[in-house]
């Protein structure tokens, strides 16, 4: 009894929560891996002997045990490419999505909770945002900017805000004629603490579905940006432009697009399961 | 006299609608004595929850007064009103919206004394919290519960918690127990109307259901579109209501007796109409079976027709007279 009344802190419990989710455990069990591979990518596999030199004596070949996911078009080892461009892809699709997920995110409570006027000039600048593609947008910053690994996240990052905004402004519009947001107002809670909270905690949901799905595009996206040398530099490693370089041998040596995809899918399914898991542990609502 | 606790004068709330400006509340004067329950009656889209939201400035008044104390709170700024929402609290119509999903039992009812910090200690805030769940019968093994895992009572008794917390004089009862079973009704009332003799409070009880306002009132007032048509102290109203609408209010009370059976009822006849810029006048005269031409002319003030009965209608006082 004792124990029952003891305050448990909501971290805690989300946390007990999520641990009884065996795929989000799964999923970030999948991301520690990738996490670990990418902080010791050095001591795994040689950058400069093995992801960057290249070799055109073993270009192109396959699965063998000096090269355990063969080699590419330069005869550079993938498996050593895929390590050390972890550190790059894992950085943009973290990055490029929790910039925009706050900035966006932060505009759109704004434009919810307030409407009106300020509503109207924000979400028109988003829609001016959003009117150009994604892509097209990015590649317009980067080739302001000039290419290179920050600029590309500054480019990733403003071309989602408006998607961001909009998913946050939707949901806040729900949450905010809600009875207890009424209650809080009328004891007296300033729109700061209603904001974070009462309305934001209700929002999580979508939001986390979107964000996770976010990353998966995102290193998509950065991928076709570095194709059309925007974007991460050769010979830097980086999944998105190995995938474009191994779709010219998809025919011939499919090892190259094959280990990459995988790469790219094992990181983007195991954050989806984590958001999964993390959206229904912070609904005290359902069932543990 | 003693000064009434809280008052309200010629107070007026009209929204924007795109097919032009919807009289929510419309003139709305209105007294409360400190200690006294004022149960305000109406049809649904009367105004009646519109004039209690712009009562503790939830919404904000187009024209008019609230008198705290003798005080117009309407002017007050922000700094002002935070400290006035120590003196006045809701309760919702809805315990199941009322209530964040994401915040524990707990939770809830710290938030009123953390945010106007009136207690800072942890050890102080949470003894109080259950001296609060004491207060309105909460178990004190749910101080960790979330609001789904209670049933309509209890979330209600948390709603009224909340609103003790910082120790108010006014609450605004936003129709507490219509969305609660009718066995759980009477504990809630009963609830409620003990705090108020132990606490000394005041009440200002909005409803549709009849028979919970004449458990609960002093007094009485009926509301039909934005306006006060009657106002009488609880039983004077039932004894002898006045006003057509409230005739026909009361008539509607389905009676258990086999006496009644065949009795006539007078039932309204016509729908509602729209309040959206209404037409002066009497705004029940296009149902009102007494309703002359003059009714529909000018607005009709309330008038005294009795003992601090009053009616807003023609048929009483000087109206009565000159006929």
């Amino acid at each position: 009894m004792a124990e029952k009344t003891k305050k448990k802190s909501f971290y805690i419990a989300v946390w007990k929560r999520l641990k009884k989710n065996k795929l989000a455990m799964i999923g970030l069990s999948i991301l520690i891996i990738m996490l670990t591979i990418a902080v010791f990518a050095d001591i795994i596999a040689d950058y400069d002997t093995l992801a960057i030199k290249q070799n055109i004596n073993i270009r192109l070949e396959g699965v063998s045990k000096e090269h355990w996911f063969g080699t590419d078009s330069y005869g550079r080892d993938i498996f050593a490419r895929i390590v050390h461009g972890s550190r790059i892809s894992l950085i943009i699709g973290i990055f490029a999505v929790s910039i925009p997920l706050v900035i966006g995110g932060l505009i759109g409570a704004i434009a919810g909770y307030f409407g009106g006027l300020l509503d109207n000039i924000l979400m028109r600048l988003m829609d001016m945002l959003l009117a150009i593609p994604a892509i097209l947008l990015a590649i317009a910053i980067v080739a302001a900017l000039g290419p290179g690994m920050i600029n590309l996240l500054i480019a990733l990052s403003i071309a989602g805000i408006p998607g961001y905004a909009r998913i946050v402004k939707s949901s806040v519009i729900t949450i905010k004629d809600l009875e207890f947001v009424e209650a809080a107002e009328a004891i007296g809670a300033g729109t700061t603490r209603i904001l974070i909270r009462h309305i934001l905690p209700n929002i999580l949901g979508p939001v986390i579905v979107q964000a996770t799905l976010g990353i998966a595009s995102t290193i998509i996206n950065a991928a076709a940006l570095s194709f059309i040398g925007l974007g991460i530099q050769p010979p830097k490693p980086e999944w998105g432009s190995m995938l474009s370089e191994g779709r010219e041998y998809i025919r011939q040596a499919p090892h190259l697009i094959t280990f990459t995809g995988i790469a790219i899918v094992l990181t983007v399914l195991s954050l989806n399961l984590i958001g999964d898991g993390l959206r229904d542990a912070l609904d005290p609502r359902l069932k543990d | 006299m003693a000064q009434p606790l809280i008052e309200t004068k010629a107070l007026k709330k009209y929204f924007k609608s795109p097919s032009g400006s919807l009289h929510a509340v419309d003139g709305v004067s209105l007294k409360i004595d400190k200690g006294q329950t004022l149960g305000i009656v109406g049809e649904s889209g009367c105004g009646k929850s519109t004039l209690g939201r712009v009562i503790i400035r939830l919404l904000e008044a187009t024209a008019g007064e609230v008198l705290f104390e003798g005080k117009n709170i309407l002017k007050y700024n922000r700094n002002q009103m935070r400290n006035m929402r120590k003196e006045m609290q809701i309760i919702f119509q809805d315990p199941y919206a009322s209530l964040n999903p994401r915040m524990t039992l707990s939770e809830i009812i710290a938030e009123p004394i953390k945010v106007n910090k009136l207690l800072k200690n942890r050890a102080e805030i949470e003894k109080r919290v259950t001296k609060l769940m004491d207060t309105v019968g909460l178990a004190q093994r749910l101080i960790n519960s979330y609001p789904h895992e209670l049933d309509g009572g209890r979330k209600q008794r948390i709603g009224i918690a909340r609103a003790l917390a910082v120790e108010p004089k006014f609450i605004v009862c936003d129709e507490p127990v219509s969305a609660l079973d009718v066995s759980i009704q009477a504990q809630i009332l009963n609830l409620m109307m003990d705090l108020q003799e132990e606490m000394g409070l005041t009440y200002m009880f909005i409803t549709h259901d009849l028979s919970v306002v004449k458990h609960i009132s002093d007094e009485i007032a009926v509301m039909y579109l934005g306006q006060c048509v009657e106002k009488a102290p609880s039983d004077q109203l039932f004894q002898n209501p006045l006003h057509p609408y409230t005739k026909a209010l009361l008539s509607s009370i389905p009676l258990p007796s086999l006496k009644n059976k065949g009795n006539k009822r007078d039932i309204i006849k016509g729908e509602v109409t729209s309040p959206i810029n209404p037409p002066p006048g009497c705004r029940f005269a296009p149902r009102c079976p007494h309703a002359t031409e003059e009714c529909m002319v000018r607005d009709i003030e309330l008038i005294k027709a009795g003992d601090e009965h009053f009616a807003a209608c023609r048929l009483y006082g000087r109206g009565f007279d000159a006929e």
